[in-house]
């Protein structure tokens, strides 16, 4: 869409693509300056804490003066890493986030490329994390690093079956992979969302809401697993690993990390609001058809999509600072025992019921 | 089977009243106190820095004696029969020119201890507890309100005063009371003086809002 939109305006298809890339990167920068401002107040307040409260109003400028002292520091690598894996795995790791960022539908005019593969690719460039992790987790020769990238590589893994079967859930009902497609099939109001049953009706809706429901439950487990926050946080888990595989970081390399997984949470956060909440459509009607402005639309979309996930990150944060760390045979049995095994028969009912 | 599905409903729930507890404490009021902004109201008994009132010393040595960190020096020179020292506030006389009156609070303990032995209550605990220095010396606090030249100069006088009653017996006492009337108004008593060092803040003075 945008891509489009900017080949047809610079009529050159190298720039538009450059252009196109811009959005997405000032998205990503700003939600992360606001999401790590928000983690720290909303795990103060319920720890009956303040949080920051020196840089500007209740502190809404820390992250940036954490951000100049991040750039300030040293770029330290030990003399036994892997320097050229080791420059490269904080690359690779938001290269793979912000790839993902591509394919997000922010309203029906604010997708980087409207692929017909959407969802798919998503799941698939999300792959690259992965590598990146282990690559991060190997540069180091450090062995904590070297755990927290292990047990990274085998959880991203493991989760990634569910994710992919409560996907197809959702694929068989809507026939399509396309996010773009998949939003606009949720317009309406918000029972036409997917975990209200979707676009469908009558008898079939009513036996849907309860398997969407159950898939949803089930993508937002498995995908918080995959960004590895808590209570899924093994790979970097503080009293055991000191910080995981990006323990040998310092400085901007560190914060590439730290970016790429904020900008992984809202990447996540959005593929669950876009397959199960209707994506960028409005819950409730659209205040441009109300006062007949069309350019209004966007707008709105923009801000409900941004709204949607800025909740589920909320409710990200929230689950961080409920529950304890899992131990990795729980986590393994969570993902294998629990949700796959709820998930194919998920898939399969939703199966049945879209045949019939 | 059966614990299988209980296994699911266990962790949902819980999970669910977990959230439910942190949610609620996310409205409740925080317990941080903004501290160089805010500052707690200390407890009646709170013992921090000391001070001394000085016009009320009279020099009995009893609070260094008290203290058992040594951290109190006291000097004293006697005053000159001719001299008046004031009285305390609960009238007692003053016989002593205090010369020397440090307190290091590097070694003090805060104990208090120093505190009630004086007989005219003029050492005593204030609310000031933000008094850190980067030089260890400049926690020796100096309370004696006399100038350094008026010490020297108490401390010759009696000096003199000794000498002269030695060699007494045929001295007419009104020259001597005549000098000494001359070095008294060269060097006034400094009771009534207030200049105090600028380290020594007044009780009260840093009192939290």
């Amino acid at each position: 869409m945008m891509y489009d939109f900017f080949v047809d305006l610079l009529g050159n298809e190298i720039l538009a693509a450059i252009v196109t890339g811009v959005p997405p990167l000032v998205f990503i920068l700003v939600f992360v300056l606001f999401a790590v401002w928000l983690e720290r107040k909303v795990s103060a307040h319920m720890q009956d804490r303040l949080g920051p409260m020196r840089t500007g109003w209740h502190g809404y400028l820390q992250t940036i003066a954490d951000l100049i002292k991040l750039i300030q520091k040293e770029d330290i690598s030990a003399s036994a890493n892997d320097k050229p894996l080791f420059n490269l795995a904080p690359v690779l790791v938001f290269a793979g986030t912000y790839a993902a960022f591509a394919a997000i539908p922010f309203s029906s005019y604010y997708i980087g490329s409207n692929l017909d593969l959407g969802i798919f690719f998503i799941i698939g460039i999300s792959g690259l994390v992965v590598a990146g992790i282990l690559m991060a987790g190997w540069s180091s020769n450090n062995k904590y690093s070297m755990l927290g990238a292990m047990r990274s590589a085998a959880q991203i893994i493991s989760y990634e079956i569910p994710t992919i079967i409560v996907v197809l859930t959702v694929v068989m009902i809507t026939r399509t992979l396309n996010l773009h497609t998949l939003s606009e099939m949720q317009t309406g109001y918000f029972w036409n969302w997917m975990i209200f049953g979707g676009p469908t009706a009558g008898l079939e809706k009513f036996l849907l809401i309860p398997l969407m429901f159950i898939g949803f439950l089930i993508i937002y487990t498995s995908m918080l697993a995959e960004v590895n926050r808590t209570p899924f946080d093994i790979p970097e888990a503080e009293s055991e690993l000191v910080s995981g595989y990006h323990t040998e970081y310092s400085g901007m390399k560190f914060a590439m990390f730290f970016l790429a997984e904020y900008a992984n949470m809202f990447a996540v956060s959005a593929i669950v609001s876009a397959l199960f909440l209707g994506g960028y459509q409005s819950p409730i009607g659209y205040l441009g058809n109300l006062f007949d402005a069309p350019w209004l639309i966007p707008v709105e979309q923009f801000f409900w999509f941004t709204a949607k996930g800025t909740f589920f990150v909320f409710v990200q944060m929230w689950l961080r600072w409920t529950l304890p760390r899992l131990r990795v045979d729980q986590l393994m049995a969570l993902c294998w025992k629990y949700l796959i095994p709820i998930a194919f028969i998920n898939l399969i009912i939703v199966g049945l019921i879209t045949v019939l | 089977m059966k614990e299988y599905f209980s296994n699911i409903w266990v962790g949902l729930s819980t999970i669910a009243i977990g959230m439910k507890v942190t949610f609620k404490h996310l409205f409740v009021p925080a317990v941080t106190i903004q501290y160089p902004n805010v500052r707690v109201e200390l407890p009646e008994r709170e013992r921090n820095r000391l001070y001394v009132n000085m016009d009320d010393c009279i020099g009995c040595d009893q609070c260094s004696r008290a203290c058992p960190v040594s951290c109190i020096e006291i000097e004293t020179v006697k005053g000159l029969p001719t001299e008046d020292l004031g009285k305390t506030s609960n009238g007692k006389k003053k016989a002593l020119w205090v010369t020397k009156f440090n307190i290091d609070f590097a070694k003090c303990c805060y104990c208090q201890l120093c505190v009630f032995p004086c007989p005219t209550e003029c050492i005593y605990m204030t609310d000031v507890y933000e008094f850190s220095e980067f030089q260890r010396n400049n926690l020796i606090y100096d309370f004696v309100t006399l100038t350094p030249e008026e010490r020297e100069q108490k401390k010759l006088n009696y000096q003199k005063f000794e000498a002269e009653k030695a060699a007494k017996k045929p001295v007419t006492p009104a020259a001597e009371i005549k000098a000494e009337v001359k070095v008294k108004t060269e060097t006034p008593p400094t009771s009534s003086d207030n200049s105090q060092q600028s380290n020594l803040k007044e009780p009260g003075e840093n009192k939290g809002s």
